[in-house]
């Protein structure tokens, strides 16, 4: 009837199909992104020099701000029509479900936005030649909003208005992924050692993936009872 | 279709309380549930059907008591019995309305470990013209239809149904009743929270007030 393949690839496909439809997805986050590209500049003034300046800043605030957009959904729509009750029956359990959940929000939202972060960069005045530290840094960076994020998300499930609680838990845990995202890009701008600053990304991003699907599972569970 | 015989061949529920926020439904409910067997579980709207359906799956923790479930070796590990030996079939049934019957039954198959029952899933509950549409084209009848497919494309020896009967029509029903019948005749066990008595002898396990 369809591709071969065990459960969790099954639960990946799936994810993949649902994140692609979420409301707009990738597509909306991609949206909010250039539309801040566009806006920034008529509210800052058009001096290059000024805009430059604060080019590579904007673009990883923005990136932040715009994967906020589809988290909210991650696990909401699965706790409405019962579907999480059921995949906590599964035998890989729901610390799985969590994991894969994210890793499919990272493909589907974090990868296209990290495609357009360079554009946005460049077109806010960014050096060219900065283009694929950034690409690199928002990939990491992506990883790190998705799987944190998830936890904002599932801690959310079954309140009302679940969007500005899970803005309030997790911009504070994004706070270290811009910084050290912004930062990499920075010092590589300004001639510095860069790989420090993104190491650190990205063992806040590995810490982030290793930890936050039990904490996702646990709140699920929590949402269910 | 497999042998249940080898896994959760008993469900104890012992000295069973459950309450939801400051609301006590029921206490001390002991019962056991054995394989082959089927019990009713009747009640007013509200009394607890649900509830200890969903206490059993693990969603809601008993104030006081257990649910244990029983093997040939003796007591299973309640996580993987549930991970492994245990259906559940509620009102709110996971289908997702944007895609496709088909999509979802071969998904849920998959999750619940299906191995390979799903042509006879599809011809049992005539779901064939159906595995093309979404779910949100169907009605109530054939989505439940779709969600009962489940039980059968992922063999699983305990089901835990809410009122299975209620969106179906006459000849489904009398369908459904051969599908338990057979899984009960293959050591399989079913606990139904139903309203009207199910189409063959069963036990029965009142909840809440007397009747």
């Amino acid at each position: 009837m369809s591709a071969p393949g065990g459960p969790i690839a099954a639960l990946f496909r799936r994810e993949m199909s649902l994140a692609f439809g979420r409301g707009g997805g990738p597509l909306l986050a991609c949206g909010f992104y250039a539309g801040v590209a566009v806006l920034l500049p008529l509210a800052e003034g058009p001096d290059p020099a000024r805009l430059a300046s604060v080019a590579t800043g904007a673009a990883f605030a923005t990136l932040a701000l715009a994967s906020l957009l589809s988290l909210e959904r991650l696990f909401e729509r699965d706790y409405e029509d019962g579907a999480l009750d059921l995949l906590s029956l599964g035998t890989p359990g729901l610390t799985v479900v969590a994991a894969v959940k994210c890793l499919a929000q990272w493909l589907a939202t974090g990868a296209p936005l990290a495609v357009a972060a360079p554009l946005v960069a460049i077109a806010l005045g960014a050096a060219p030649a900065l283009a694929p530290l950034i690409f690199l840094a928002s990939l990491l960076a992506g990883l790190g909003f998705s799987f944190i994020g998830g936890i904002g998300a599932a801690l959310s499930l079954g309140t009302r208005r679940g969007g500005v609680l899970v803005a309030v838990i997790v911009l504070p845990l994004f706070t270290p992924l811009v910084v050290f995202g912004a930062g990499a890009v920075d010092a590589f701008a300004n001639g510095l050692d860069w790989a420090p600053a993104l190491a650190l990304l990205g063992a806040y991003c590995l810490g982030a993936c290793a930890l936050a699907p039990f904490a996702m599972a646990a709140a699920c569970r929590n949402a269910m009872s | 279709m497999t042998d249940h015989a080898s896994f959760i061949q008993r469900l104890c529920l012992d000295r069973l309380t459950l309450e939801r926020g400051q609301r006590r439904l029921f206490c001390d409910l002991t019962e056991t549930l054995s394989a082959g067997e089927a019990m009713a579980l009747t009640g007013a709207n509200g009394a607890g059907k649900t509830s200890l359906l969903r206490a059993i799956a693990g969603f809601l923790t008993p104030a006081s008591g257990q649910v244990r479930f029983e093997g040939p070796g003796g007591e299973l590990e309640a996580e993987t019995a549930r991970a492994e030996g245990l259906h559940l079939l509620a009102h709110q049934d996971g289908l997702k309305t944007s895609r496709t019957a088909g999509e979802e039954l071969d998904f849920w198959a998959r999750w619940l470990g299906g191995t390979g029952q799903l042509e006879t899933a599809v011809e049992i509950f005539n779901l064939k013209p159906l595995l093309e549409l979404e779910v949100r084209k169907l009605s109530a009848g054939q989505r439940r239809r779709l969600a009962l497919a489940r039980l059968l494309a992922a063999p699983r020896p305990l089901w835990l149904l809410d009122e299975p009967m209620a969106p179906l029509d006459t000849a489904m029903r009398r369908k459904l009743g051969e599908v338990m019948q057979a899984h009960l005749a293959e050591g399989g066990m079913i606990l139904a929270a139903v309203h009207d008595p199910l189409p063959f002898p069963t036990r029965a396990l009142h909840v809440g007030a007397p009747a």
